[in-house]
């Protein structure tokens, strides 16, 4: 008997009880739909992540004073002694770095003709902007020589760029921050929000302006930065870079082997990728849930074959009579199992594709509703129509012939 | 006739016994039966209720296997067959017609006739137009598309006859046909069933009613699980 002629008339067996079928294929709607959405906000977050990676670098490193225990888990850093511009230099002369750019960050009031506005002033090296891999999006980037010599210029963000000059026209203005006059040369394309941390608003100046007339200097270390963000080589373990470039930096802070250092290094990236991991295991949890829903879905259909079998005795041993085998008889309501499920899969994916889209919505990250993901959910569907159909099919197969027609 | 030799008759049944258990009572239904029955035979089994008419009918219809004793249908020894062996031979030779039709209900009543042609091991292309000509023979042409309740019973128990024919059986099996008919519509079902006889399909129709036996060329009496009687009516009822 073809599969064909066997899933027609499972059709019909199925609609001719319609409101059965439909609360029958309810706990799987839910499981397929709940799989979906599970698998959608996964995969949408996966995205969202590495797209955040893609936006800091994933072979940046930054490193701050002060240790773990010290620093705590503050991004902050800065308690500990101060690097130098020596420091910087020694770390981009090292093989494996491209680029590295010492910072120095502290809060201003940049004042324009018209607003002001509290926002970050960042003192950053030329090569700042390579290890960022920003650039302006209008007007330019200062300049290796303008940074070193502190030249009165400054390339600033959005959200800077927005308050101070809500008409537009901000490249060329004059800014004050904190009392020092800066011209604005260049306009900050757009990064978004990293964490807590809004990147688009900061004033970008040269380091030695920043530290000479903004921040101000240090006590106890001349030419200092709070910060040194590094470029790594592409290619180059992250692990060994960071390993290469802590051992000098041991080296030059004079810290003895075996001694905890007073500075840390991390990647943003890395921060990024912990958080993703614990979205995975929070993933993970809510498949186990659809999955749990599924089976309780297979129960039910199990449920409602055994009844459909018992039913459908007479049926079942008139076709015996006729000439079918058991190997018909189990096609047969195996297939409708299968339909049942297949259906109720079908009516799951697309309430889970609008439970994928709704996720995607509130939660801020791209709808991913792949080929994938569908077939997957649907797959799972018709695995627990086949898995929980097995059961009754097979009983229905095994009725003996003459009581099977007895049975009233 | 050496021992392994399978005996001539088209069917043959020797000293075949049927023992149901309920519990720890047993029920002799049949007691050693031994019978053989010709190709082109229009045999009618009677005898009172609980004799063993329906037991025998369903060791014949290879629906039910016996206690002891050996058959064979069409040469075919059954004791050697293997379940799906004997749902091939039950859609292939034999055909069924039950006293309460059988049909199901959603269908019309050319997808009744159809359905043994979907469980055949040979593809069958034709399967509309064999259920079609069955139901024509039946004197149901005009009635393909009805389902069973926009029928009588007389004409339900035709589509159950098209539907027993519609594989082109050597055997037709009729359990009580007319238990649940009329005079008038007894007299027509019994018609067709030998008009099939005539065409050379052998028949054997368990009945009560005299009347029913009088078409049948050989009546066979049961009493307690035993043959009482089993006589040739060369005069039989000719329709
Ligand atoms: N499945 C069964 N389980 C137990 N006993 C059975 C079963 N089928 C038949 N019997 C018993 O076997 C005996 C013969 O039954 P059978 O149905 O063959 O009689 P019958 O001649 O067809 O009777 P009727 O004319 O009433 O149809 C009866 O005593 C019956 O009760
Ligand atoms: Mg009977």
């Amino acid at each position: 008997m073809k599969v064909g002629v066997a899933a027609a008339s499972a059709l019909e067996a199925l609609l001719s009880n319609p409101m059965r079928s439909l609360l029958t294929m309810l706990g799987i709607i839910i499981g397929v739909a709940s799989v979906m959405t599970m698998m959608a906000i996964g995969e949408g977050a996966r995205i969202q992540i590495d797209q955040q990676i893609a936006s800091v670098g994933s072979n940046v490193l930054t490193m701050s004073p002060g240790n773990m225990s010290r620093g705590g888990r503050s991004f902050g850093g800065g308690s500990g002694k101060p690097f130098n511009e020596a420091d910087v230099a020694a770390i981009r002369g090292l093989s494996i770095v491209d680029a590295a750019s010492g910072t120095l960050s502290g809060g201003v009031t940049a004042v324009s003709d018209s607003a002001n506005w509290a926002t970050q002033v960042l003192g950053v090296d030329a090569d700042y902007f390579t290890v960022q891999n920003w650039d302006a999006a209008e007007g330019r980037i200062f300049t290796a020589q303008e940074a070193g010599s502190g030249a009165l210029v400054a390339v600033i963000g959005k959200t800077v760029a927005d308050n101070l000059f809500p008409n537009g026209g901000a490249l060329g203005q004059r800014i004050r921050l904190d009392g020092t006059p800066v011209e604005i040369i260049g306009l900050l394309g757009e990064k978004g929000t990293s964490g807590p941390f809004n990147r688009d608003d900061q004033v970008l100046v040269p380091l030695s302006l920043s530290r000479n007339r903004i921040v101000g200097g240090n006590k106890t270390v001349a030419r200092h930065v709070n910060r040194v963000e590094i470029l790594v080589q592409d290619g180059v373990d992250m692990e060994d870079a960071q390993t290469e470039i802590g051992d000098m930096m041991r080296e030059r802070r004079r810290i003895q082997p075996g001694a905890e250092a007073d500075f840390r290094m991390f990647s943003v990236a890395d921060f990024i990728r912990a958080r993703g991991e614990a979205m995975n295991t929070m993933g993970i949890l809510l498949a186990f849930t659809a999955a749990v829903s599924l089976i309780v879905g297979g129960v039910g259909v199990m449920n409602i074959m055994l009844v459909s079998v018992t039913e459908r005795t007479r049926e079942i041993g008139l076709r015996m009579a006729i000439g079918a085998r058991g190997g018909d008889i189990l096609t047969q309501f195996l297939v409708e199992a299968v339909s049942l499920c297949a259906i109720g899969g079908l009516i799951g994916v697309v309430i889970g594709f609008g439970g994928a889209l709704g996720a995607a919505a509130v939660g801020g990250w791209p709808a991913a509703v792949s080929p994938f993901i569908v077939g997957i959910a649907f797959g799972a569907a018709a695995l627990v129509g086949l898995m929980f159909g097995f059961f009754p099919a097979r009983r229905a197969s095994r009725l003996d012939p003459i009581q099977a027609l007895r049975h009233d | 006739m050496s021992a392994g030799d399978p005996p001539p008759a088209l069917i043959a049944c020797r000293d075949v016994t049927k023992v149901y258990r309920m519990g720890d009572q047993e029920v002799h239904a049949l007691a050693g039966v031994t019978l053989d029955i010709s190709a082109g035979e229009f045999v009618a089994i009677m005898g009172p209720s609980g004799s063993g008419k329906s037991s025998l009918m369903n060791l014949i219809g290879a629906l039910d296997r016996p206690t002891s004793g050996e058959m064979w249908i069409a040469g075919r020894g059954l004791s050697q067959m293997s379940s799906d062996e004997l749902a091939d031979l039950r859609n292939e030779t034999l055909g069924f017609v039950f006293q309460q039709f059988n049909l199901l209900p959603r269908q019309s009543a050319l997808a009744n006739v159809k359905l043994p042609l979907r469980y055949a091991r040979t593809e069958v292309t034709d399967a509309d137009a064999r259920a079609a000509e069955c139901l024509e023979l039946v004197g149901l042409g005009d009635r393909m598309d009805h389902r069973p309740m926009q029928l009588s019973g007389g004409q339900q128990q035709r589509v159950a006859i098209a539907r027993a024919l519609v594989n082109k059986p050597r055997i037709l099996l009729a359990d009580e046909p007319t238990g649940a008919l009329d005079t008038r519509t007894t007299e027509e079902i019994m018609g067709i069933l030998t008009q099939l006889n005539r065409q050379g399909i052998t028949i054997i129709v368990v009945t009560h009613e005299s009347e029913v036996a009088e078409y049948a060329s050989r009546q066979i009496h049961f009493r307690d699980g035993n043959i009482e009687v089993d006589s040739a009516r060369p005069n039989a009822k000719r329709a």
